[in-house]
């Protein structure tokens, strides 16, 4: 029952967000979230925003991954060779 | 889906496992638990364990919110609804939990309790004021992610004057699970499992933060790193775990810093903090009892505390002795070690509660994984 999606603020009205899902629109709650704007990710669990998505944290462990990868395919590589 | 998709890229995927596979010493094991059930779920989901070198183990732990709810817990709902006739809401994973009397909320409801599913504390509170004339419990299940939105809807009753509003509150608290893992007296009961580290909570953190794991680096030397529940998460926490491990390191690192910050959300802790207190005890399925590891309503919502306001006392009923989610939750056993697996105990009709959720243990291991046991 953990699991939550990140999904995107279409629409805020008062401590009521509408967010979309692939084309799904259901309110929730910002209750437990301050400053949240229309356009931000959050993670929504049992109807309520626990945090938002930090796109620039999320480009950065997007590269790791790639970085760390490309890292240990270039060795297997040179094993092979 | 944006911050979805990419975090299951099959390439990248291919180069973490070899990125993992360089990492690990051929010479040594590692075995690392992963706390949460949204990591069980994603590793029996996406095979991340085959992408795994043998010596490499990921070990369930205790992280899923239905399998540690024991089941007198569960019987109180049922009498709620049943003997003090009440409207019961509760999330829906709770609905299968086997019960006492081969009950179920599930079959509760068929005797004609008034039990609904909810999606959220907020939906409680409205069938609360829809149904004045109706005494209506939210029966509150679930870790620090859950917690702040019982206490949103608690302190909203308050707010809006509801005389018919009350909550059978059965939250618990992630640290305390660990430390009990680390070091409680029933490891001699069920055996112990060497833990070179943990894959820390992912939603969880978002709301308590990185901050309380450090203990636990510090502690008990054992390195910790938080990781959201996507693929390409768990296995890059694998990996820092693999290298914090052979450079002999114990700290806390974040993988999941998208989401997670050390201090977490400070607005829902306050709000937690506010409503709810400590319980001296609470026992969890499979762990027993653990001191300081729930959660009560203090007693200036006392008219809002389902066990102030109805005769249901906590009566603690062993699980059924075949089942092994005790040992399973503790990482001593695996699902197929248990002789209930895939025989009487199904997600159908489960036994233990391992078998109920999609994130425990051995649904996880039911769903996705029992086909390679035959090979």
């Amino acid at each position: 029952m953990c699991l939550a999606l990140p999904c995107k603020v279409v629409a805020i009205d008062g401590e009521t967000a509408t967010i979309d899902v692939s084309g799904m629109k259901k309110d929730i709650s910002l209750a437990l979230l301050d400053d949240v704007a229309v356009g931000d990710y959050v993670i929504v669990h049992v109807g309520y925003a626990l945090t938002k998505l930090d796109p620039d944290e999320a480009e950065k462990t997007l590269a790791l991954f790639a970085e760390m990868g490309e890292q240990a395919m270039a060795e297997a590589a040179r094993e092979i060779h | 889906m944006k911050y979805i998709d990419e975090f299951r890229d099959g390439d990248l995927a291919r180069g973490l496992s070899a990125a993992i596979r360089q990492a690990a010493v051929p010479a040594r094991s590692y075995h690392f638990m992963e706390f949460c059930g949204g990591h069980t779920h994603a590793i029996s989901r996406y095979g991340v364990a085959d992408l795994l070198p043998d010596n490499v183990r990921m070990i369930h732990g205790p992280g899923c919110p239905v399998c540690v709810l024991p089941v007198g817990r569960v019987d109180m709902a049922i009498r709620l609804a049943l003997d003090c006739g009440v409207t019961l809401c509760t999330y829906g994973d709770t609905l299968r939990v086997p019960a006492s009397d081969s009950l179920s909320l599930m079959k509760a409801k068929a005797r004609g309790g008034d039990i609904r599913m909810v999606y959220s504390s907020a939906d409680a509170l409205k069938v609360a004021q829809a149904n004045p004339e109706k005494q209506v419990v939210f029966f509150a299940i679930g870790f620090e992610t859950t917690t702040p939105p019982t206490a949103v809807a608690i302190k909203q009753a308050q707010a809006l004057g509801l005389k018919n509003f009350s909550v059978l509150c059965c939250h618990v608290l992630t640290p305390s699970a660990i430390s009990t893992i680390l070091e409680s007296p029933e490891v001699r009961q069920w055996g112990t499992v060497p833990l070179d580290g943990f894959i820390g909570p992912a939603h969880v953190s978002t709301i308590i933060g990185s901050q309380p794991y450090e203990f636990f680096a510090e502690e008990y030397r054992k390195p910790v790193v938080i990781a959201g529940f996507e693929p390409l998460d768990v296995m890059q926490a694998i990996l820092m775990l693999v290298k914090q491990v052979n450079e002999g390191r114990a700290v806390v690192e974040n993988e999941f810093s998208r989401a997670v910050t050390r201090e977490g959300n400070v607005k829902a802790q306050n709000l937690v903090a506010e409503v709810f207190e400590l319980r001296r005890q609470f026992e969890w399925r499979g762990l027993n009892v653990v001191p300081y590891s729930g959660l009560k309503i203090r007693k200036e919502f006392a008219e809002f505390d389902a066990e102030q306001r109805f005769p249901v006392a906590y009566v603690s009923v062993a699980d059924n002795r075949a089942c092994e989610c005790g040992a399973i939750l503790r990482g001593v056993k695996k699902p197929q070690d248990c002789k209930l697996f895939g025989t009487v105990c199904t997600p159908e009709n489960p036994v233990g509660s391992c078998m109920v959720s999609s994130e425990g243990a051995c649904a996880a291991h039911y769903t996705y994984g029992r086909y390679k046991d035959f090979q």
